[in-house]
């Protein structure tokens, strides 16, 4: 009887707590987390932590070395480098999220129209995908930004783009397994809507691969909004962001190693903790895929 | 074989096809007009515009422009940058061959690190060795290359004086740090496929049989192991290829070396649009035949796909 209640326990937990719990089990996805809230809880309590301001130019403070006063040193013209890495931090983390935001969105929604309705405007949103994965990813991005001009906003709008195809794909693949399962075909003999079966029923079943590209890929377009950035494509001075904070003190790299080398710890450490937290959910979504395939 | 073979070219073909509307497009989706943008804070007068619209064709309807531009295209004429009037597909020619030199010294690279790393990992699998291969590796694939390639400039050039910080010219030497920026990260990609195709073939029957009539363990390992797990890695070459090529544009540009990623980004931040579609489409055609070349030797190779 006990043995019973206890099995009953284990099934009623919802799948994405599942997820979660056995994510979290794993010892670097608990280090990447913790990585991660600590960056940005920083980068959220910039105006907490320093009460310098980031643009503040101070001409008899050029180029100084980390110190008590100025942890991160200063730059050629007398700015804050700590301030600077903080607010520029925020700047990064927004670039990361809404491009993903904007990737997802709009890959998710063509995945599920081509992959369910299938026909010409699947063959047609097809090749338009295959013809934009024929681009390296930045140069993608950096084609957007030569139509839109360079800038933030049209930095993360190029990134987002960038990342449609990708979304677009694995949405449309998870669709086509998900499409010819039996509880489809019940709902639709229930007299199911088409929309109600891609919302209620598609989504959900292909969300937990998703899930792994929406994490990987935060990181992604961290990174490549850093790069356009770094190539001066991106945030445009004296807007503090850690690629364009690079691409400035790359400049001064033979009298200034902090200017190099803060930055760029920034994005290089948040980049990590989502790549460690993302193999995770990688792993136990394999994991979760595996377990059901055997019952 | 023979009509996966046709249908594979013919999906190329019309991704081709597509790339160079895309591209032809770039021009006329950018907002407002494209040639005041071009012209960008030149004080220049109304006739200056008017004779550069005329120059680059853009009153004609257009479907003739595109055609203009696809038959000009196909006969190898890129049109002229409108910033120093050099023909763009002798630019791009100019400048391709030391972006190949540069992709092809860092593919050699990741796949001489990347094979030792992901081989040590999986036949150490689960030790201290492993957990260290795989840090590496997971540090290797979130390092941004730019901020790589400066620590690697701070360290090699200017404590160490090893070699320099600017990769002009053709010497050996000015194409080790932007061989390690490209090649490292692109190794920890290496390094997880071959571990993770190593350990699934390790976990084979056939593995266990070897071992069981007594193969020897480096037998097992060289003979039968390594061949099989190698499959998948060497069909990844096309796309790790493809992939150092997007990853140039940052590398030329911070070593100031020549190569069409460095070209790209002068000629974006110029707004010198037909250099811009002139090093898209080509970069995109390359990327598109490595992919298509990688697929039917992968077809060839691999006979469970040959029989579908």
């Amino acid at each position: 009887m006990t043995v019973a209640l206890k099995k009953t326990a284990f099934h009623l937990e919802s799948p994405g707590i599942r997820l979660l719990r056995q994510t979290f089990r794993n010892r670097s996805a608990q280090f990447g987390s913790i990585l991660l809230a600590i960056l940005i809880l920083a980068c959220l309590a910039a105006p907490a932590l320093t009460d310098k301001d980031p643009n503040a130019i101070e001409p008899s403070l050029t180029l100084k070395p980390p110190s008590l006063e100025y942890p991160m040193g200063t730059d050629n013209i007398g700015r804050d480098t700590f301030a600077r890495f903080l607010y520029g931090g925020q700047l990064s983390l927004r670039v990361g999220l809404v491009a993903i935001a904007i990737g997802a969105v709009f890959g998710i929604t063509f995945g599920l129209i081509s992959g369910y309705f299938g026909g010409w405007l699947d063959s047609f949103i097809s090749l338009v995908t295959d013809i934009l994965l024929a681009f390296p990813d930045i140069l993608l991005a950096m084609t957007i930004l030569a139509i839109l001009g360079p800038g933030i906003i049209n930095a993360m709008i190029a990134v987002g783009i960038a990342f449609i195809p990708s979304f677009m794909r694995l949405t449309r693949g998870s669709v086509l397994a998900i499409r010819e399962m039996t509880y489809i075909e019940a709902t639709r003999a229930l007299g199911g809507s088409d929309f109600q079966i891609l919302f209620t029923h598609i989504l959900p079943n292909a969300m937990r691969t998703l899930l792994v590209l929406v994490t990987l890929g935060i990181g992604s377009s961290i990174l490549a909004g850093a790069s356009l950035s770094f190539l001066g494509l991106g945030a445009q001075p004296p807007t503090p962001e850690w690629g364009a904070m690079l691409n400035a003190g790359q400049k001064y790299v033979r009298q200034a190693w902090w200017l190099t080398v803060f930055p760029g710890l920034g994005i290089f450490l948040t980049i990590l903790a989502i790549n460690l937290i993302g193999d995770a959910i990688s792993d136990a979504v394999a994991g979760t895929i595996i377990a059901r395939d055997h019952k | 074989m023979v009509n996966y073979l046709i249908r594979r070219l013919l999906t190329s073909v019309l991704v081709i096809f597509g790339i160079s509307v895309l591209v032809f497009s770039i021009i006329h989706l950018v907002p407002g007009d494209a040639v005041s943008a071009m012209l960008g804070r030149q004080k220049v007068n109304a006739q200056t515009v008017a004779q550069l619209r005329e120059q680059l064709g853009l009153n004609d309807p257009i479907p003739v422009q595109y055609g203009r531009y696809l038959s000009k295209a196909l006969r190898g004429d890129l049109g002229e940058s409108i910033l120093n009037y050099v023909p763009v597909s002798k630019a791009i020619s100019e400048q391709l061959p030391s972006t190949l030199a540069l992709a092809f010294s860092a593919l050699l690279l990741a796949l001489m690190v990347g094979f030792v790393l992901g081989l040590m990992a999986a036949l150490a699998h689960g030790t201290w060795l492993d957990t260290l291969a795989m840090g590496l590796s997971v540090s290797g694939l979130s390092i941004p290359t730019f901020w790589l390639g400066l620590l690697l400039i701070l360290l090699f050039s200017v404590n160490l004086g090893w070699f320099p910080s600017i990769s002009t010219g053709s010497s050996l030497a000015a194409l080790v740090l932007p061989t390690l920026t490209l090649g490292l990260p692109e190794a920890a990609v290496v390094a997880r496929m071959v571990r993770a195709s190593m350990l699934d073939v390790l976990g084979k029957e056939y593995i266990t049989a070897a071992r069981a009539k007594g193969v020897p363990q480096a037998m097992v390992i060289m003979k039968h192991a390594l061949r099989n797990a190698l499959i998948p890695v060497v069909t990844f070459l096309g796309l790790q290829m493809a992939y150092l090529l997007g990853g140039s544009t940052i590398v030329e540009t911070m070593f100031a070396r020549q190569g069409i990623g460095r070209l790209a980004v002068q000629a974006i931040s110029n707004r010198d649009y037909p250099m811009v579609q002139g090093v898209v489409l080509v970069t995109a055609i390359i990327y598109v035949l490595i992919n298509t070349f990688t697929d039917i030797t992968y077809t060839i190779l691999n006979p469970r796909i040959r029989l579908k």
